[in-house]
């Protein structure tokens, strides 16, 4: 295509959409608000999914240590450990450091167990963090297998019905982003087919002067891209701005111990571009497909 | 030249429009198309620029076969043919300018050459003053006029009318062909399918009629036939 066709097409393509004001309107609308949606949508399952994660992070295996267990055996043990498979780091943790954290977590009651220090119940240990959070039980169990160890606890129960809980939530995170993002598609696509019916004569006409189908199709290719960049425009501004004020005044509130909010930056550039990513996909799907039925004549 | 071998042309829905035509027109000639609604001179026509394609037979325009044509060859065959419209089809959030224009992009001229291209149109067909204006701020004779400038923008060896006088008023039928006498003059074939017996009666030139789907007539410098 000669670079005076191409320039031609975009022109046209921009100036078809003042040529069709309302209809444009009416798109750039659909657009608008259904970005709207998955934008907030993301935003809200992008954060549930690191605060999952966090959780998950925070699960680790304790190996206890048999108390007559030598320094130089203990020593042997901690490379043992290093050397499984799926282990990330190794930390050793005294009888009186785990009696400390644990009349810690204790809160209120903890007086009670003051009176443990005398005679510390516990034995030494190293705390284990897998590679994966899902490797956890893998890791306990190889570490059950190795000598001087008293025991290998990693919360079984709780363990599992957390990691139970975190997939079923992201199976439904997953399953709600997507259905949310093909009803966008459709809707908006199917917006968009409606206002290009009504200029099915145009195309028609254009055809019988002589246009070849990619010289119908160019200037819908671009209207469509323009439609979908301008939809989206709105959206990824409310997505910036109202994840700038909720970080702003409630990111210490909202979050725990283990869990933050999600920074601003990259966060509400990826949503960003995912939403233009969209407007564009569908706007120039939704353009070109409707075009085309019509360009057989 | 246009030639149709035994061309007939049955419609998806069973209707016979066409049967056995054979008939060669030659560059140059100024053909009238006549015959009552329904006889198959819509079906004839459309069948030239390749908006139907036979049931049946070869068409041939220039030496190119229609029958065999590729979808993809069609715009470059419609180049070469201008079409007037009895609906004038313009493009109606274009300008005038810009309806005549379009012509003339598909075919990627470049913008100074569209531009004094148009406006020499425009004067033959008496509407460079309303370059400017959208369809619709237009009368029926201007836009008729419209349709014509650009079926002819791109000098065209065949235009095909229909009907061209169907919407107007005498006075402004006349104009139309007057334009459409002087196109001829200057080499290019034409085709008229008319109704108006007064036009063909008074211009002589040679008529080809069509009835249920046949050429029943076809004399040089002919009447309009049909007497009331």
């Amino acid at each position: 295509m000669k670079g005076r066709t191409l320039l031609r097409h975009s022109k046209e393509g921009v100036k078809n959409l003042g040529r069709n004001g309302w209809m444009s309107f009416a798109s750039i609308s659909a657009v608008t608000i259904m970005l709207l949606v998955v934008g907030v949508f993301l935003l809200l399952i992008m954060n549930m999914n690191n605060f999952m994660s966090s959780v998950e992070e925070d699960v680790e295996v304790r190996v206890y240590i048999e108390l007559a267990t030598s320094d130089e055996e203990q020593a042997e043990l901690e490379e043992q450990l290093k050397d499984l498979e799926n282990v990330e780091s190794v930390t050793y943790l005294s009888k009186d450091e785990g009696l400390d954290q644990l009349i810690e977590s204790l809160g209120e009651n903890s007086e009670a167990f003051e009176s443990l220090r005398d005679e510390n119940p516990l034995n030494d240990a190293f705390i284990l963090q897998a590679a994966e959070p899902q490797l956890t039980e893998n890791v306990a169990e190889e570490a059950r297998e190795l000598p001087y160890i008293d025991s290998v606890d990693y919360g079984e129960q709780v363990v599992e019905q957390l990691f139970n809980v975190t997939k079923i939530l992201r199976v439904i995170g997953i399953v709600l982003v997507l259905g949310l993002m093909f009803t966008a598609m459709f809707l908006i696509s199917n917006t968009i087919k409606l206002t290009i019916v009504a200029r099915q004569r145009e195309i028609q006409i254009m055809k019988l002067v002589g246009a070849a189908n990619g010289f119908i199709r160019w200037p819908f290719f671009v209207e469509g891209l323009l439609l979908g960049v301008a939809g989206s425009v709105l959206p990824i501004a409310a997505v910036i701005t109202g994840y700038h004020y909720l970080y702003d005044n409630y990111a210490d509130r909202l979050s725990l111990n283990f869990a933050e909010m999600l920074p601003i930056f990259p966060l509400t550039l990826q949503v960003s571009l995912v939403l233009v990513g969209i407007g564009i996909l569908v706007g120039v799907w939704g353009s070109i497909t409707s075009v085309r039925k019509f360009l057989k004549v | 030249m246009i030639e149709m071998n035994n061309v007939s042309k049955t419609y998806a829905n069973g209707v016979n429009a066409l049967n056995n035509i054979e008939v060669v027109i030659e560059k140059g000639e100024f053909v009238y198309i006549v015959g009552p609604s329904g006889a198959g001179k819509s079906s004839f026509i459309k069948m030239i620029y390749r908006e139907e394609k036979p049931s049946e037979g070869i068409i041939r325009i220039h030496g190119t076969d229609l029958t065999t044509l590729k979808e993809k060859d069609v715009p470059y065959l419609r180049r070469k043919i201008g079409v007037v419209f009895q609906d004038f089809k313009l493009l109606p959030k274009l300008s005038v300018f810009e309806n005549v224009a379009f012509a003339l992009e598909v075919i990627e001229e470049p913008r100074d050459v569209i531009r004094k291209r148009v406006m020499e149109v425009l004067d033959v067909v008496r509407l460079k003053n309303k370059a400017r204006f959208l369809p619709d701020e237009l009368s029926g004779g201007e836009q008729q006029r419209v349709s014509i400038a650009r079926a002819i923008v791109n000098y065209p060896r065949v235009v095909i009318a229909d009907e061209p006088t169907g919407n107007l008023d005498p006075d402004t039928s006349w104009e139309i062909m007057d334009i459409l006498e002087n196109i001829n003059r200057n080499g290019t074939t034409i085709l008229m399918a008319t109704h108006n017996r007064e036009i063909v009666n008074a211009i002589k030139k040679r008529v080809i009629a069509i009835e249920a789907g046949r050429i029943v007539r076809d004399e040089f410098r002919g009447d309009y036939g049909y007497e009331r």
